[in-house]
């Protein structure tokens, strides 16, 4: 027989089904008044040390969950556990990002009466970046000691984010890092960005960062009420 | 190094469809990336290598049409191509007008075009 050649257009997104799942997890959070952010940054930032924080600072007024995203060990949820905050560790065994269908594997885990739903994912400041967790916020974590040319040689997490936390700021002194220059060159590629400089160690600029979850909390809840 | 996910995805979406037309086999996959998708060809190619043994697409050759970073401002409607993000020349202003509204229009999708299939 006779085999015959034809042309197959598609046009079909390859992102489409983790695109789908976050679009389902972020219909679920939004129904539940759930503000979920998800974070962003290279191993060593500092994202569970900000997180330690703000959640010491928030958990009086306000009911918190955790959901760490590493390779391997439970090392960052211990953390988290250890200031009374739940937390769910998704290990991923090799893979360098989060993806939605990995959140939705263990939503049901989640009570649907938290204010806030923090997602620390892995530790790569690529990968992370092309895959929507359904989130409502993206924070990029850049900490002093990692250089300030960053934004343009990782353009991707710094569009994708409305938020940039400058971390380790009490390093500033002994380190090279021109602070004007990388929010200049943050700005350049993402205009819409709000930039925090914190410290976890001396606590600078977390009470500004709470402050603005807080309102962004009271904004979703008035949207989706 | 995430393409690997992003090829087993493309594998689902390339058996569907080929299912969906009747194939015997795939010869052919175009695949647009966009210079702002975060996929590094290279390593999306050795993916779609390594993946397609024993598939549908086992002979099929892969094709990567490389897609722009291009912006549109919306005040004045000016439409600018990025030559390379990574450029230090590279702003978020427009050129025409100096707004900082400018709308990402092209360069972030990835998609499956289109494929060459035998019946």
């Amino acid at each position: 027989m006779e085999q015959k050649k034809k042309e197959l257009l598609v046009l079909e997104d390859i992102l489409g089904s983790n695109k789908k799942i976050a679009g389902q997890i972020r219909k679920k959070l939004d129904e539940h008044g759930i503000l979920a952010v998800n974070l962003l940054s290279a191993p060593g930032s500092g994202k569970t040390s900000l997180l330690e924080k703000i959640g010491l600072e928030l958990k009086d007024n306000y009911r918190l969950g955790v959901i760490e995203g590493d390779i391997e060990t439970e090392r960052d949820a211990d953390r988290i556990r250890k200031i009374g905050l739940p937390a769910w560790q998704i290990t991923t065994h090799g893979a360098c990002h989060l993806e939605a269908r990995m959140l939705a594997k263990i939503f049901d885990q989640i009570p649907a009466d938290l204010n806030f739903l923090f997602i620390e994912n892995v530790g790569n400041l690529v990968c992370p970046a092309s895959f929507d967790l359904g989130e409502g916020l993206r924070f990029v974590l850049l900490s002093v000691p990692e250089g300030d040319d960053k934004p343009k040689k990782y353009p991707e997490a710094f569009i994708t984010s409305q938020v940039l936390v400058l971390t380790k700021c009490d390093l500033l002194p002994y380190l090279p890092f021109d602070t004007d220059r990388v929010i200049k060159e943050a700005l350049e590629i993402n205009p819409h960005l709000k930039v925090f400089k914190t410290s976890a160690t001396t606590g600078e600029g977390l009470d500004e960062l709470c402050a603005f979850l807080e309102e962004e909390l009271k904004l979703r809840l008035s949207q989706h009420a | 190094m995430h393409e690997l996910s992003l090829v087993a995805d493309l594998f689902t979406i390339i058996e569907q469809q080929a299912n969906q037309a009747g194939a015997k086999k795939v010869t052919k996959v175009v695949v647009s990336v966009g210079e702002l998708s975060g996929v590094v060809p290279e390593l999306f190619r050795s993916a779609f290598q390594s993946y397609k043994k024993g598939t549908i697409a086992d002979k099929a050759r892969l094709q990567l049409k490389m897609v722009k970073i291009k912006f549109k401002c919306r005040s004045c409607d000016q439409e600018i191509t990025a030559r390379n993000i990574m450029d230090e020349s590279f702003s978020y202003v427009c050129p025409a007008c100096g707004s900082k509204e400018m709308e990402l229009i092209a360069g972030r999708d990835l998609y499956l075009e289109k494929l060459e299939i035998e019946t």
